[in-house]
């Protein structure tokens, strides 16, 4: 049974990623992945966003300073980073998928 | 009679001072080792290589760097976070905590060790307190011309009891006279360049030297001759070639001066420069294996040691400084990020984050002696800093 309904949801996901594929972003990294991605965060982003991500060289990630910005434009500055400042693109390290997630996980506040 | 009481009384002698004194020991072979995960220190022992003890409750510690007291008892410990914590190494105790600032990135003790002053990031500017006490002394914030506040970086100590730091985004190097402490008297060198990102001094206090992120070259200036004001030297050393996007700043403050030459690291190029110290002229290029972060001499500075930033930080490189070439390569781990040799210089100490230890190195060898483990380590202060210039 819950492999039948899991089998539907995933067709489902397929045909929607097949007519909207903006739909398809909503894959989440695996969770050893996800684990990666929190220490790259806390660890080699916060060389310069500081480990609780409160800035330093670069602007603070928290979520309340975040908050209104598009996410869209945040995931940019990750994978293509920002000309004429320090912050580096990650896309050579980092899927749009990646970007995405951390991005969510930012607005969030990281667990 | 008396004989019979000399006995007792010092036994009853030896019981007091055994009750009073916790068991007598130098400092000297003493260190840090920050634990950023956890935001407390370990303090360790080079002879034995074991840790004595640990102190926690350093809040943020990313970014966290020591300076010592000048009888090496005392760290004073730096956090990303603003705080500023003494640390008495013996009794393994906080001794004094303030948080001074929002955000800040690092300090330096005067000549006299008296003042220990902290760079802020923001509010911009610094901070100068009483090293007994930690009680507010002097507070220059960083406001440029304009009216806009500039982040603090590269702060050092030099002779005269006077401090040198630069303004990362108005492009200023300040030199603040702390004879009279409530009174610091400040002498601004504008448009020296663009971002100062960091900067050292050499070991005999005379040249301060800040490394440009916004351009290639360096910003120097001549404590025996300020009227000379600011020089650019390596000018335009990357002429023409694509810089790589820089995932790590570099650190300055391990720059390796030789004597005659100075190594620094070439930003966003996977090259350490060579600097001939009499004409301040770029004499050479080392190709290496990433982009460098720290570039340290061995105290005898016949080797200097190189690590590297992302993605490449796996790796340690060791330099022969006479033939200018690479000599051994190290694979310590994931995530090397700061090293540190004993006072005369014959182990290195290695931090390698993400596998949570500290491996320690034969300098002569290159032969791993052993590890020890530590939560997330990052920097690791040795406390022969104590006594010199711009440590
Ligand atoms: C070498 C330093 C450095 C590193 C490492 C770094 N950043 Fe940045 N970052 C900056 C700087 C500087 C800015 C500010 C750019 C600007 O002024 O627009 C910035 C800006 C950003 C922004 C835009 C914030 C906003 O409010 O617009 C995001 C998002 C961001 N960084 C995420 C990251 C992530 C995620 C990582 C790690 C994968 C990272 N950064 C690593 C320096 C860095």
């Amino acid at each position: 049974m819950p492999n039948k309904s899991r089998r539907i949801r995933c067709a489902g996901t397929l045909l929607l990623a097949i007519f909207f594929p903006c739909l398809a972003w909503a894959d989440s990294p695996s969770p050893p992945r996800q684990a990666e991605l929190l220490n790259l965060v806390r660890q080699d982003c916060g060389s310069c966003h500081g480990l609780r991500l409160n800035g330093g060289l670069g602007l603070p990630l928290t979520p309340a300073a975040l908050d209104g910005k598009s996410p869209d434009a945040l995931k940019d500055a990750i994978l293509h980073g920002r000309n004429g400042t320090a912050m580096p693109p990650w896309n050579p390290f980092l899927t749009e998928d990646e970007a995405r997630w951390i991005v969510q996980m930012l607005l969030k506040g990281l667990p | 009679m008396r004989r019979y009481l000399i006995l007792p009384l010092l036994l009853f002698q030896l019981f007091l001072t055994g009750c009073a004194t916790a068991p007598q020991r130098g400092t000297g072979d003493l260190g840090v080792i920050i634990e950023r995960a956890t935001g407390s220190i370990q303090v360790v022992e080079t002879t034995h290589r074991t840790r004595l003890g640990q102190v926690t409750g350093l809040g943020d510690l990313s970014h966290a760097s020591i300076n010592y007291s000048r009888d090496a008892r005392y760290a004073y410990v730096f956090g990303r976070d603003g705080g500023l914590t003494k640390v008495d190494l013996l009794g393994m105790r906080i001794v004094k905590r303030v948080m001074q600032s929002g955000n800040s990135i690092g300090g330096a003790i005067s000549q006299d060790g008296r003042l220990v002053a902290v760079a802020n990031y923001t509010p911009g500017g610094i901070k100068v307190f009483d090293a007994e006490t930690l009680d507010l002394v002097a507070d220059i914030p960083a406001i440029d011309r304009a009216g806009k506040s500039s982040k603090v970086i590269g702060l050092v100590d030099v002779p005269g009891n006077r401090f040198v730091f630069s303004l990362f985004d108005s492009g200023e190097i300040w030199v603040a006279d702390m004879r009279t402490p409530s009174k610091p008297a400040v002498a601004k060198f504008l448009n020296v360049g663009k971002e100062p990102y960091d900067a050292m001094i050499t070991a005999d206090g005379r040249y301060y030297l800040a490394g440009l992120f916004g351009e290639d070259g360096l910003a120097l200036l001549d404590l025996w001759n300020m009227e000379a004001g600011v020089k650019r030297v390596l000018n335009g050393y990357g002429k023409g070639e694509q810089k790589l996007p820089v995932y790590k700043m570099p650190h300055l403050e391990g720059w390796a001066a030789t004597g005659n030459e100075l190594l620094v690291p070439a930003v966003g190029r996977h090259e350490v420069l060579v600097i001939d110290q009499n004409n301040w002229n770029e004499v050479g290029r080392i190709p290496v294996h990433g982009q460098p972060v720290f570039v340290v001499a061995r105290p005898d500075n016949r080797h200097v040691w190189v690590n590297f930033a992302f993605p490449d930080n796996d790796t340690v490189q060791v330099i022969d400084v006479p033939s200018r070439t690479i000599i051994k390569t190290l694979k310590p781990g994931k995530a090397v990020l700061h090293m540190e040799f004993t006072p005369r210089g014959e182990q290195v100490w290695v931090s390698v984050r993400d596998d949570d230890k500290v491996e320690i190195y034969d300098t002569e060898t290159f032969a791993k002696i052993s590890d020890l483990h530590a939560g997330k380590p990052s920097g690791i202060f040795f406390t022969h800093r104590a006594h010199r210039t711009g440590l």
